[in-house]
């Protein structure tokens, strides 16, 4: 059972035009699968994992196809979408601490979600505090409003939220940025836990920190305007990452044990292309090393050069043939 | 250049202001000419408290800040204005440091109108041109133009580039990087060390802790508003003494390692000491004894490394 | 072409295309231009006594005549004329005051705010009726204008706590910590960094005052508070109960000026939350 996404296409509708925001996404997540979805601001991460579960304006679907489980997903539709919502498919949005409602206990906005979704709460009760004890949250919880307990808590009660209907796909947009280095760990094995634990079967895991990724994610997924750039397995990725961006990206990482006088980084000349009308060919080539003709004029697909290493770049393409 | 003397913040909380929270607690450090001291702490610590007192946003309860010998809590009127020609600021959000009504480049006027009343404009012009070059910004591409039409890295570094037309020779850097992209990152980084190699010293102020190991030759580690730790990045870094150091370094991610087995705790081990070591509840060498029921100070281990734990020598072995 | 002129300009689109924002300006204005070219459509005296009593909307008197004989049209017209007045003056009083208290509360809080926020609490306190009534034995005359003042001074907390709360949410901001570090002193930063983004929330609190003036006007002169030699539309009402328009089912002469109070205070409502969208980009539908 997996999650396969084919040319998924969400433009941004604005004033002066269509923001091509995502413009064609393919790719396949399995079951027990933790996938690391990176890349800078604008690149369309966000996109990708808000259109898989709550389309709405600005947004609009353009084009494509998601199923999850063998079940077509009826993105467009808001309406058809809540069947999903919160038990097939499930969501810890950014900022999601700051999601509670303040004025309501925590353990009366659960019953009200769980309401709303029509579970009982009394019978998912025992699980819930199961849940609660795995990530080392007190049963009094319950029983606080949300500004008594700290950021990591918070994370912490959403994650628990989010996955108690046991959803086939969870997607975790940069829940821990803001957080503590100490949470932050703690939080990135908790998700590794439920995957463990088959809380949920297949997780998304989005942000612009890769090095987490190296640390939880079975592969990883990076973005660069809309577009796919490269998907491979993580240690892949690290370390021997064939598309320019990628390499760029990777080596522009500051980690313990580099200094600036031993060794000086550099980042990546330019800024990203507008989406409002983006240039023709690939998307990377104006900041890209190794760009040439056929950069310009030609899209590069995302096509599978090894087995699970997809990557969109005509020089690896030439390379491989 | 810099010195701090048993800084001070307490706030009142609570209903008619009874109860009161110590945000700094007692911290003194000193940073000397042309040197990139990195505080690192979580939030919470203190650290951006520490950096707003030192540019005069925030008062001081109790403790002297000294720069280059004057006592800046006498400072005021102009006295206080040649100190921001000295000493300036660099805030976390680019965007928010903006009026987002007015063009960016309306913070260079206003350094010309506060400052520099006297120079024309057609010397002013060159001297936010080469301003500009200095941090690697285009003056065509950036001038003239509204916040929202800059990238966070373009507007960081208008910020550097305000800072060094009043001659700055002490900047507070209070986690300028944190919401720029990997890639414009370590551009903003870089520049940073090349300006401390003409002369400029920086308070790098951080969460991120392999950040802090790249440009910084000092780096001190706050937690609850105290100074646990503090030495060369290489101490800090390789041989951590004080417990909740050691965690953090453990709980780094890193590109080369998997995260090792270090249990991260997360309920609280014991219940917490009114006045006893801030680090007490987590710690995982701590105990009832007298050592940690009084908060421990700051003992030089090693040559110009410190730690405030009354147990780091055991830490040491364990790890 | 730069960026101010099409800022303005995309200002101008949202707010011309915002479907509230024109309905409630449109019923505004019609109302304000009726009070302005009214008097020109009668030539009736207000209390002039000018045709038969008790008479329905007719082809001279075309709103119907009072018990009295008065014409209701001119009545109306020139009642008109008196609220929108009292908006403006007792809006636009309450509004300056409030936005002064604010202001300064807001920006310097400690103990200057701690004593504004006493005075505004004192005087939403006190009972504007009771001190109304005293006034109205000492004054026995009293204008459009002395009513004005009146509800400008006494209107103006709601305004005051408004612009404090928005004041305090923007002094915290990045910008502002930057033009301290930068030299510049505290007035001047008020002025010239917190005022000016604050502009649309003073034009939307302008209105809201204005709506209000206008309602408490006409509730005060409908218990008989009001202005003494004028017209005004809570009068008119006031005047019809109290000479038994109801049981004589002189609709005539209540129902407009009601209506027309309901209508351009529900419009002024509506054309707030109308800019409220085009203000804020996030409320904005495209």
């Amino acid at each position: 059972m997996s999650l396969k996404v084919k040319n998924l296409k969400v433009y941004y509708q604005t004033l002066k035009g269509d923001v091509k925001a995502l413009d064609g996404a393919t790719f396949t997540i399995g079951d027990g699968e933790i996938m690391g979805l990176a890349g800078e601001s604008g690149c369309g991460k966000s996109t990708l994992s808000n259109s898989l579960i709550l389309l709405k304006p600005p947004m609009r679907f353009v084009g494509g196809r998601a199923e999850l489980d063998n079940e077509e997903l009826p993105i467009w539709d808001m309406e058809k979408m809540n069947n999903f919502r919160f038990k097939k498919i499930s969501t810890i949005p950014q900022y999601a601490m700051n999601a509670m409602n303040p004025i309501r206990k925590i353990g009366k906005m659960v019953s009200e979600i769980l309401k709303y979704r029509k579970v009982d709460f009394k019978s998912t009760l025992p699980e819930l505090k199961r849940r609660l004890d795995l990530v080392e949250l007190s049963h009094d919880v319950l029983n606080m409003y949300p500004l008594e307990l700290s950021g990591g808590m918070k994370q912490r009660m959403v994650m628990v939220l989010s996955t108690l209907m046991n959803p086939s796909l969870l997607m975790a947009d940069e829940i821990t940025s803001a957080l503590d280095v100490s949470t932050q760990k703690a939080v990135a094995k908790m998700l590794v836990e439920f995957r463990d634990r088959e809380f949920v079967k297949k997780l998304m895991v989005i942000t612009h920190d890769i090095s987490i990724l190296y640390q939880i994610a079975d592969s990883i997924m990076i973005m660069y305007a809309g577009k796919l750039a490269e998907k491979a397995p993580t240690s892949v990725i690290i370390n021997s990452p064939r598309h320019p961006y990628t390499k760029l990206l990777i080596s522009s990482l500051p980690d313990i044990g580099v200094k600036y006088s031993q060794k000086k980084l550099t980042g990546i000349p330019g800024k990203p292309p507008l989406l409002l009308d983006p240039p023709t060919g690939c998307r990377f080539r104006e900041r890209c090393p190794v760009a040439f003709k056929k950069c310009l004029n030609e899209e590069p697909p995302f096509m599978e050069i090894k087995k699970g290493h997809f990557i969109a770049c005509w020089k690896e393409f030439e390379k491989n043939a | 250049m810099l010195e701090l003397d048993k800084i001070s913040k307490v706030y009142k909380t609570g209903t008619f202001g009874g109860k009161e929270l110590l945000a700094v607690n007692k911290v003194s450090f000193d940073v000397k000419d042309g040197e990139v001291i990195s505080l690192i702490g979580e939030s919470g610590s203190g650290k951006s408290t520490i950096g707003k007192m030192i540019l005069g946003l925030i008062s001081i309860t109790s403790g002297t800040i000294r720069f280059n010998g004057v006592d800046i809590a006498t400072l005021k009127g102009c006295a206080l204005k040649d100190y921001y020609r000295n000493v300036q600021g660099v805030f976390q959000d680019p965007f928010s440091s903006y009026n987002p009504i007015f063009k960016a480049d309306r913070i260079f006027r206003i350094i010309r109108e506060e400052f520099f009343p006297e120079i024309k404009i057609g010397e002013w012009s060159k001297k936010i041109d080469s301003s500009l070059r200095a941090v690697g910004l285009n003056p065509n591409e950036v001038l003239n133009k509204f916040p929202h039409q800059l990238s966070g890295g373009q507007l960081q570094r208008f910020l550097i580039a305000r800072a060094l037309l009043l001659d700055v020779q002490f900047l507070v850097a209070d986690e300028i990087i944190s919401m720029l992209d990997a890639s414009t990152r370590v551009d903003v980084l870089n520049l940073l060390a090349e300006l401390k190699s003409r002369g400029l010293s920086i308070l790098f102020i951080t969460h991120d802790l392999s950040l802090g190991y790249y440009i910084s030759e000092r780096a001190m580690i706050l937690y609850r508003g105290g100074v646990v730790e503090m030495g060369s990045t290489e101490q800090v870094y390789y041989h951590p003494l004080h417990p909740y150091t050691k965690m953090l370094i453990a709980s780094v991610p890193r590109l080369d390692k998997k995260w090792e087995e270090v249990e991260v705790k997360l309920k609280a081990k014991h219940s917490k000491l009114p006045t006893g070591c801030v680090y007490y509840e987590r710690c995982l060498f701590a105990d009832k004894d007298k050592d940690c029921a009084k908060r421990p100070p700051l003992i030089e281990a090693e040559s110009g490394h410190f730690v405030a734990c009354s147990h780091y020598m055991e830490v040491n072995e364990s790890f | 072409m730069t960026k101010p002129k099409k800022r303005i300009n995309e200002f101008l689109y949202f707010a011309l295309k915002n479907k509230r924002l024109r309905v409630g300006l449109s019923v505004v204005l019609f109302f304000l231009i009726l009070a302005f070219i009214g008097p020109l459509l009668t030539h009736y005296q207000w209390d002039a006594y000018v045709g038969p009593a008790y008479h329905p909307p007719s082809y001279e008197y075309w709103f119907g005549t009072t018990t009295f004989g008065q014409d209701v049209f001119t009545q109306f017209i020139l009642g008109l004329k008196a609220s929108f007045l009292v908006g403006i003056i007792g809006g636009g009083i309450g509004t300056l005051i409030g936005v002064l208290v604010g202001f300064t509360a807001g920006y310097h809080g400690g103990m200057i705010d701690e004593f504004l926020n006493m005075l505004t609490n004192i005087v939403i306190v006190i009972p504007t009726l009771a001190i109304l009534l005293i006034i109205s034995v000492y004054l026995k005359v009293r204008g459009v204008l002395i009513e004005s003042i009146f509800i400008g001074f006494t209107a103006w907390p709601w305004a005051a706590r408004a612009i404090r709360a928005q004041t305090f949410s923007l002094r915290s901001r990045d910008f502002v910590d930057l033009a301290r570090i930068s030299g510049i002193k505290p007035l001047k930063i008020m002025f010239t960094e917190i005022a000016p983004n604050m502009m649309s929330y003073l034009l939307m609190t302008f209105i809201l005052q204005f709506g209000g003036a206008i309602l408490i006007a006409a509730t005060l002169d409908f218990i008989g508070l009001g202005p003494t030699n004028a017209i005004s539309l809570g009068l008119m009402m006031n005047l019809a109960v109290l000479w038994g328009a109801l049981p004589l089912g002189m609709w005539w002469w209540f129902i407009p000026p009601g209506v027309a109070i309901a209508a351009i205070v529900g419009a002024l409502y509506l054309t707030n939350v109308g800019l409220d969208e085009v203000f804020n980009p996030k409320l904005r539908k495209l």
